[in-house]
C-alpha cells in the first residue's frame, strides 16, 4: 500500500520537483496542482523535470487566492485525479511545494501502515479555535466575504461591518457542524472518496464557496460527517507566528528538525540547500517507530513570539522603545533609592554595600559629579561619570544603569540637593525600592560651614524640592514600593526600620543588624532647628524634635555624646 | 500628526527627490554594469573617498553576505580606488568632483542613484567602515532575511551604528589590505546610548558609545547620531534626509515597538578607529567636507593634542558575533526564529 501526495505549487518549482522526485522513486505516487499564476513555460519546466517519472500527475489548474474557495477546488481536482488514477493509495496526504519530509518514507508508510483506518486531520470546533485573523471566529462560517482580504482589506473590514449592523447571517447547512484546523491533512481513500462523492457535495459546495478561509474548514468540517476515527492532528509539523503565516525553516534548524520526529515539516526556504540536501538523502539509518515529538520547536517558536509581543522588560533599544505609560516595570531589576539616609548615618554606603551584595553608589545624580561606587569614573557598558552626559537624559541614564548591571543589586543615594529628573520615573516603577528620611537634608546644613543666612535660605530651597517629591511619594497606587519617615520619627529607633528595608532586599536571608552603621553626632541639631524658624523658615518635614528653647544654648555642658546606635 | 505637517514631510520629500535630480550631473559613470542588475538582487549602495586599502575586505564581506550588485559613489580618490573599483565585475562607478559637504554628504548621489536603480530591490546603504550584523547572519544569507521581512510586510530594517575600537592608542596597529578590520578594532561599548523619539520623522535618535564618551563627554548634544535605517524595499519616491539616518515617507522610521515588544533590528560595526583615522583627520579637517564641519575632527585632534586617546576601558566588550549582541540588547531577532 502507498501514500499519495497532493502538492499544492506556485513557486519555487525547482525544489518541488526535487520533492517530487523523492516521494516518486519511493513508490509513492505525487499529483501536483500547479497554480494558474504559473507561467506556462514555469509549468513545462516542472513537467520536463520529472518526466522521466511515471507516478506523477497534473491536475487541472485553479487561480488560487488566499482565503478563498479555489484552494480548496484545487484540492478537489488532485485528490479526484489521485483517487481515479492510482488504485493502489490507501492514505492521501495534502503538501505544499515547500514542505520537505523530515523522515525516511518507510517510516511514514509504516506508521500509516499501523493506522490504516486512521484519518490525521486537525479539526476543532470553531469555540476552541485560538487563532483569529481579522478578528473572525464563528462569523467565518454566517457571513459573507466577497471581498479579498489581502488587497481589499478596507471593503473586507467594511463589508463584515456592514452585515453584522444589518443583522444579516447565512445558514450553516443540516447535518454539518463547522470545524477549522491545519490544511495540511493526510486522509484515509474512504474518507477522501466519501467527502468527494458525497450526495450533498453540491450543497455543501454552494456553502463553503463564500465561507472565509475554507480549506482550513471544508474537508476539517466534513471530514467529521463521514470518517469513521480522526486523530485531531496533522502529521505536517507547522507553525504560525503572530501575522498568522507559518514560521521558516532554515539551515540552522537541521538538528532542531531531526530531533521532532515529525513526518512533514512546513514551511522549508526554497534556498536551505542544507535541509534539502539532508532531508532528501537516501535513508542512512535503519527505521524508528517514534511518535513525533514536537516540544522542543514548539518552545523556539514561543519564545520568538515572546520576545515580538513583550520583550525583555527595561530594555530600551532601537527596536524596542516602549511608551512610557505602558509598562509596570520600567527598568530590568530591582533597585533601590535611599533619600536622607547618608546624612544620618556616617559613611552609609560603605557600610550597605558590606551589609548586603549590592552594588551602592553615591549621589547619582549629584549636580557636580557622577558618584559611582568607588568613584570609578566608568562602569559597566561603558557609561561615563559626565554630568554632562547623563543630564542629557537622565531617565535613560538610570535605565542603562540598571540594565547593564542585571544580576547585580543597584542602590544609590538621592536627595533634594540632587538634580530631580528621574523622579516621575522611579515613582512609576515597579523596580524601583524607594526610602525616605524626609528633612534629613537639614543635617547636611546643620553640619556645612557657610554663614546662616545662606543655610537658611538653602533649607528653604531644599524643602520645596522635598515637599515636591513627597507629594507624588503620596499619592495612591504607586507600583514603586515607598517608605517615609520624618527624621524625628526615624532616629527614634532605626534599627527597626533599616531591617524592614534590607529584608525586602534580601528576603531570603533574614539576618538581623549585627553591625550597625555609626549615626553622625547630632548635638546641637535642635538648636539649628529653632534657629531656622526663628529665622522665619519653619522645617516641618523633619517632624517634632525636642525643642531646645535658647537658642544661645549652643554649648553643653556635658561634651557632645555621639548619637549611637546600639546593637541588638 | 496634523495634515500641515503631513504636507510639510511631503514636500520636504519632493524637495529632496529634486535636489537627488538636480545633483545626479555631479556624477560621471566610470563603469555602468547596471544591465546585470536581476529583479530579486539586493543592492548596495556607497560612497567613498580614498578607502582603497578597505576595499577589499568590504567587498568580501558583502558579497559572501548576498550583495549582488555594488553602487559605488567615488568623490575624487587618488589612491587607486577607481581603479580598484572599476575592475569589479559586480560593481558600477561612478565618480564626481563635486563637494562632499553641498551634496549634504553624499546623500543627494544616493538619492539619485536609489531613485534610478533601487525601485523595487532591497537597498543596503554602507560606508566602507561598515559592517552589517542581522540576526542569524552566520548561518542564513541576507535574502532569507529580506524574504521573512517582505513576508512579513516590514518594509525597513534599522541597524544602529556600533562603534568598534582598537586597544590602546587608535593607531599603534596598522590595518593591512584583506584584513577583518574587527581584529584591531574588536571592543566595543555595550550599554550607554540613550534614545529619544524625533517627533518630526518618528526615528529613533540615539547617542552614545565611545566617541561621545571621549570626544563630547562636554557636549554630548553635538554627540554623533548612531541610529540607521540602512536596508531599506526601496520604492520610487522614498528618500534618505540625512545620511541613513532617516527616511521619508516617514512611516519607514516606525521600526520600533512601542508597545513592549521587540522589533527585528541589527547592527551595524563600525570600524572607524583603525591608523586610517589618525591619518586622515588632518586632511579631513582641512578640508572641512563632513559633517558639522568636520567637529568629530577637531574633536579628536583636540585629544590628540593631549595626549594619544585610548577608547578602551576596563568594561569594554570584544565582540564575538551577533548572539553576543542580541544578549547585551543591542539588537533583536524579533519574532524571527
Amino acid at each position: 500500500m502507498s501514500l499519495g501526495i497532493l502538492m499544492m505549487v506556485h513557486t519555487d518549482l525547482d525544489r518541488a520537483a526535487q520533492v517530487a522526485r523523492y516521494w516518486a522513486t519511493s513508490g509513492n505516487p505525487v499529483v501536483f496542482h500547479v497554480d494558474k499564476k504559473v507561467s506556462a513555460a514555469d509549468e513545462r519546466g516542472l513537467r520536463k523535470a520529472i518526466s522521466d517519472l511515471d507516478n506523477i500527475r497534473f491536475a487541472a489548474r485553479e487561480d488560487c487566492r488566499w482565503g478563498t474557495w479555489s484552494l480548496v477546488a484545487a484540492t478537489q481536482n488532485a485528490a479526484e485525479k489521485m483517487l481515479s488514477e492510482f488504485p493502489t493509495v490507501r492514505h492521501v496526504a495534502l503538501t505544499s511545494g515547500s514542505c520537505i519530509p523530515l523522515r525516511p518514507v518507510e517510516e511514514l508508510v509504516d506508521y500509516l501502515d499501523d493506522h490504516p483506518r486512521t484519518d490525521f486531520i486537525e479539526s476543532v470546533t470553531v469555540e476552541d479555535v485560538p487563532w483569529t485573523i481579522g478578528g473572525l471566529h464563528h462569523e467565518r462560517f454566517t457571513l459573507r466575504f466577497p471581498f479579498s482580504w489581502k488587497t481589499h482589506r478596507r471593503l473586507f473590514d467594511r463589508y463584515v461591518r456592514l452585515q453584522r449592523r444589518l443583522g444579516l447571517r447565512r445558514r450553516v447547512p443540516q447535518g454539518i457542524d463547522p470545524h477549522l484546523g491545519s490544511q495540511w491533512w493526510c486522509l484515509t481513500r474512504e474518507t477522501l472518496a466519501s467527502i468527494l462523492t458525497h450526495p450533498r457535495r453540491a450543497t455543501f459546495d454552494r456553502y463553503f464557496k463564500s465561507v472565509w478561509i475554507p480549506d482550513e474548514s471544508y474537508f476539517q468540517t466534513l471530514a467529521r460527517v463521514v470518517a469513521p476515527r480522526i486523530e485531531s492532528r496533522t502529521l505536517t509539523l507547522a507553525k504560525f507566528d503572530l501575522q498568522g503565516k507559518p514560521y521558516v525553516f532554515y539551515d540552522d534548524h537541521l538538528q532542531l528538525l531531526r530531533r521532532s520526529d515529525c513526518f512533514l515539516a512546513r514551511k522549508i526556504w526554497p534556498r536551505a540547500d542544507r535541509l534539502y540536501d539532508a532531508f532528501l538523502a537516501p535513508a542512512s539509518r535503519a527505521p524508528k517507530k517514534t511518535e513525533p515529538n514536537p516540544q522542543k520547536i514548539d518552545r523556539v517558536f514561543t519564545s520568538a513570539s515572546e520576545r515580538r509581543t513583550l520583550g525583555r522588560p527595561g530594555l530600551l533599544m532601537q527596536s524596542r522603545f516602549p511608551r512610557d505609560s505602558w509598562q509596570v516595570s520600567k527598568t530590568a531589576a530591582p533597585y533601590s533609592v535611599f533619600q536622607g539616609f547618608s546624612e544620618v548615618f556616617e559613611d552609609y554606603e560603605t557600610w550597605l554595600s558590606r551589609r548586603i551584595g549590592a552594588r551602592v553608589h553615591g549621589h547619582l545624580f549629584d549636580w557636580t559629579r557622577v558618584q559611582y561606587a568607588g568613584g570609578e569614573k566608568i562602569i559597566n557598558g561603558g557609561m561615563s561619570d559626565s554630568v554632562d552626559i547623563r543630564d542629557r537624559n537622565p531617565t535613560a541614564f538610570l535605565t542603562s544603569l540598571i540594565w547593564n548591571t542585571r544580576g547585580e543589586r543597584q542602590c544609590f543615594q538621592y536627595a533634594p540637593y540632587d538634580r530631580q529628573a528621574i523622579n516621575d520615573l522611579v515613582i512609576w516603577d515597579a523596580n524601583a525600592q524607594i526610602s525616605v528620611i524626609s528633612g534629613a537634608w537639614a543635617i547636611k546644613l546643620f553640619r556645612a560651614s557657610m554663614d546662616f543666612q545662606a543655610k537658611r535660605k538653602e533649607a528653604a530651597w531644599m524643602q520645596r524640592v522635598e515637599a515636591h517629591f513627597l507629594e507624588k511619594l503620596r499619592m495612591r497606587g504607586l507600583p514603586a514600593r515607598v517608605r517615609i519617615w520624618t527624621l524625628a520619627d526615624f532616629i527614634d529607633d532605626p534599627m527597626e526600620h533599616l531591617q524592614g528595608i534590607l529584608d525586602e532586599i534580601e528576603p531570603t536571608a533574614p539576618r538581623r543588624l549585627v553591625e550597625a552603621p555609626r549615626m553622625v553626632d547630632l548635638t546641637g541639631f535642635s538648636v539649628f532647628l529653632q534657629q531656622l524658624k526663628n529665622a522665619g523658615m519653619k522645617p516641618y518635614l523633619t517632624g517634632d524634635f525636642p525643642a531646645e528653647t535658647d537658642p544661645s544654648a549652643l554649648s553643653y555642658p556635658g561634651g557632645s555624646k555621639p548619637y549611637l546606635v546600639n546593637d541588638r | 500628526m496634523s495634515i500641515l505637517s503631513q504636507y510639510r514631510l511631503r514636500l520636504e520629500r519632493k524637495g529632496l527627490l529634486w535636489r537627488a535630480l538636480r545633483e545626479r550631473r555631479a556624477l560621471t559613470p566610470v563603469a555602468n554594469r547596471t544591465q546585470a542588475i536581476a529583479k530579486s538582487d539586493i543592492l548596495l549602495f556607497s560612497t567613498l573617498r580614498n578607502e582603497k586599502v578597505r576595499l577589499p575586505y568590504f567587498f568580501d564581506y558583502y558579497r559572501k553576505m548576498g550583495i549582488s550588485h555594488f553602487l559605488m559613489v567615488d568623490n575624487d580618490s587618488t589612491d587607486g580606488s577607481r581603479e580598484w573599483l572599476e575592475d569589479q565585475p559586480d560593481c558600477s562607478v561612478w565618480t564626481t568632483k563635486a563637494s562632499y559637504r553641498k551634496s549634504r554628504f553624499g546623500v543627494d548621489w544616493l538619492n539619485w542613484l536609489h531613485t534610478k536603480y533601487g525601485d523595487g530591490h532591497w537597498t543596503l546603504v554602507a560606508d566602507v567602515d561598515e559592517f552589517l550584523v542581522f540576526p542569524f547572519c552566520d548561518t542564513r544569507p541576507l535574502n532569507a532575511l529580506t524574504d521573512w521581512m517582505d513576508a512579513s510586510s516590514i518594509r525597513a530594517l534599522p541597524a544602529m551604528l556600533l562603534d568598534m575600537y582598537p586597544k590602546g592608542p587608535i593607531d599603534s596597529q596598522t590595518y593591512a589590505e584583506g584584513q577583518n578590520p574587527m581584529e584591531i578594532a574588536s571592543w566595543f561599548d555595550s550599554g550607554n546610548y540613550a534614545l529619544e523619539v524625533n517627533q518630526k520623522y518618528n526615528n529613533l535618535w540615539i547617542q552614545g558609545g565611545p566617541r561621545a564618551r571621549t570626544f563630547f563627554a562636554k557636549q554630548p548634544h553635538q554627540a554623533p547620531a548612531l541610529n540607521k535605517v540602512p536596508l531599506v524595499k526601496w520604492k520610487r519616491g522614498y528618500a534618505y534626509v540625512d545620511s541613513t539616518h532617516m527616511v521619508l515617507p516617514r512611516g519607514l522610521n516606525q521600526y520600533y515597538d512601542i508597545d513592549g515588544g521587540e522589533a527585528i533590528s541589527g547592527v551595524l560595526l563600525h570600524a572607524k578607529f583603525l591608523n586610517t583615522f589618525v591619518e586622515k583627520s588632518g586632511e579631513e579637517m582641512r578640508r572641512q567636507q563632513h559633517y558639522g564641519k568636520s567637529r568629530e575632527y577637531k574633536a579628536y585632534a583636540r585629544q590628540l593634542d593631549a595626549g594619544q586617546p585610548d577608547l578602551w576601558h576596563n568594561w569594554s566588550e570584544k565582540y564575538i558575533n551577533w548572539r553576543q549582541l542580541e544578549i547585551l540588547g543591542l539588537m533583536s531577532k524579533g519574532n524571527w526564529a
